[in-house]
C-alpha cells in the first residue's frame, strides 16, 4: 500500500515536471509545479518525514511559487509573451537536451545497479521533536548561518527592486 | 521486481530523484524565459531534498529534514533575488529572454 502510494505520487510528480517545463504560458507552468510540489510532500510524509511534508506544502507551494506568481501577474505577461514562447520553443529543441540527460541518467542508473543495495525504508516517522532537537543541537550554528542568508538575500531583493522604482519615479 | 510490500526501496526514490533532477536539467538547457528557467532550478533542489528526505528515513536520522530545511531557506534566499533580477531584466530590455542579459561578453 505504502509503495503503491509512492508510485503514484512518483507518477504524478514526474508528469506534472514535464508539463510545467514545456507550457507555454508562465501561469500554466507554475500551477504544474505546485502540484509537483504536492505530490513530492505526499513523498515526503511517505517517507516519514512528516515535518519535512508540512514545510514543503507551507513555504514551497504556499510562498515560493506565490513569489513566482506575483512577478509573472506584476510582469502582465499575456498572449503576446505566449506567441514569443512558441517561436523560442522550437520544435526539435528538447533532441540534444534529453540525449545527454539520458546519458546522464545512464550513468547514474549503472552506478545505482553496482552498488546492489537492497534497503528498504519502512516509512517509520521521525517526528518535528527529533528535527528541532537536531536543529538546536549540532547544527545551531548552520541555522544562524541560514539566517544570515536569508537575510542577505532580503537585502538583495530589496537592492534590486528599489532600483526599479527609483528609475521610474525619474521618467 | 524485488519485494516492496513492507515499505519503499530507497533505490527507488533515488531512481525517482535522478528523474526528477534531469528534468529540470532539460528545461534549463530547452528554455530561453528566465521564469522557466528559475522553476526548473527549483525542480532540481526538490530531487536533491528527495535524496536528504530519504537518507535520513533509511539511516532513521533526523539530519535528512534538517538539510532539507536549510535547501528551503537557500530557496527562498535564491528566488527573492532571482525575481528581483528579473524584474530588472524585464524593465532594462524589455523581454524576459536570458540571452539578452550577455552583454558583459564583450
Amino acid at each position: 500500500m505504502l509503495y503503491l502510494m509512492f508510485l503514484a505520487s512518483c507518477a504524478i510528480a514526474i508528469a506534472s515536471a514535464i508539463m510545467a517545463i514545456t507550457r507555454l504560458n508562465a501561469s500554466h507552468a507554475l500551477i504544474y509545479l505546485v502540484i509537483t510540489l504536492l505530490s513530492l510532500a505526499v513523498i515526503f510524509f511517505l517517507l516519514g518525514a512528516p515535518f519535512a511534508a508540512a514545510l514543503q506544502i507551507v513555504i514551497y507551494a504556499g510562498a515560493i511559487v506565490v513569489l513566482f506568481l506575483f512577478v509573472v501577474m506584476m510582469l502582465n505577461l499575456g498572449r503576446r509573451s505566449v506567441e514569443r514562447e512558441r517561436q523560442w520553443l522550437l520544435p526539435g529543441i528538447w533532441v540534444i537536451p534529453s540525449i545527454l540527460a539520458g546519458a546522464l541518467f545512464v550513468i547514474l542508473g549503472l552506478a545505482l545497479i553496482g552498488a546492489e543495495n537492497q534497503a528498504v525504508i519502512d516509512g517509520e516517522m521521525i517526528g518535528p521533536r527529533r528535527v528541532g532537537a537536531a536543529l538546536v543541537g549540532p547544527y545551531v550554528l548552520a541555522v544562524e548561518l541560514a539566517g544570515v542568508l536569508l537575510l542577505a538575500g532580503l537585502v538583495g531583493a530589496y537592492h534590486l527592486g528599489r532600483r526599479y522604482l527609483d528609475e521610474r519615479r525619474e521618467r | 521486481m524485488m519485494d516492496a510490500a513492507g515499505g519503499i526501496p530507497l533505490e527507488h526514490v533515488i531512481w525517482f530523484a535522478i528523474t526528477l533532477f534531469l528534468i529540470g536539467v532539460v528545461g534549463i538547457l530547452i528554455r530561453r524565459n528566465v521564469i522557466f528557467i528559475l522553476l526548473s532550478l527549483e525542480l532540481m533542489m526538490n530531487a536533491a531534498a528527495v535524496v536528504f528526505i530519504a537518507a535520513g528515513a533509511f539511516h532513521d536520522q533526523a539530519d535528512g529534514q534538517v538539510m532539507f530545511m536549510f535547501i528551503l531557506a537557500l530557496a527562498a534566499a535564491e528566488v527573492a533575488v532571482a525575481l528581483g533580477l528579473v524584474v530588472q531584466l524585464a524593465r532594462r530590455f524589455k523581454t524576459l529572454d536570458i540571452d539578452a542579459a550577455s552583454e558583459m561578453t564583450g
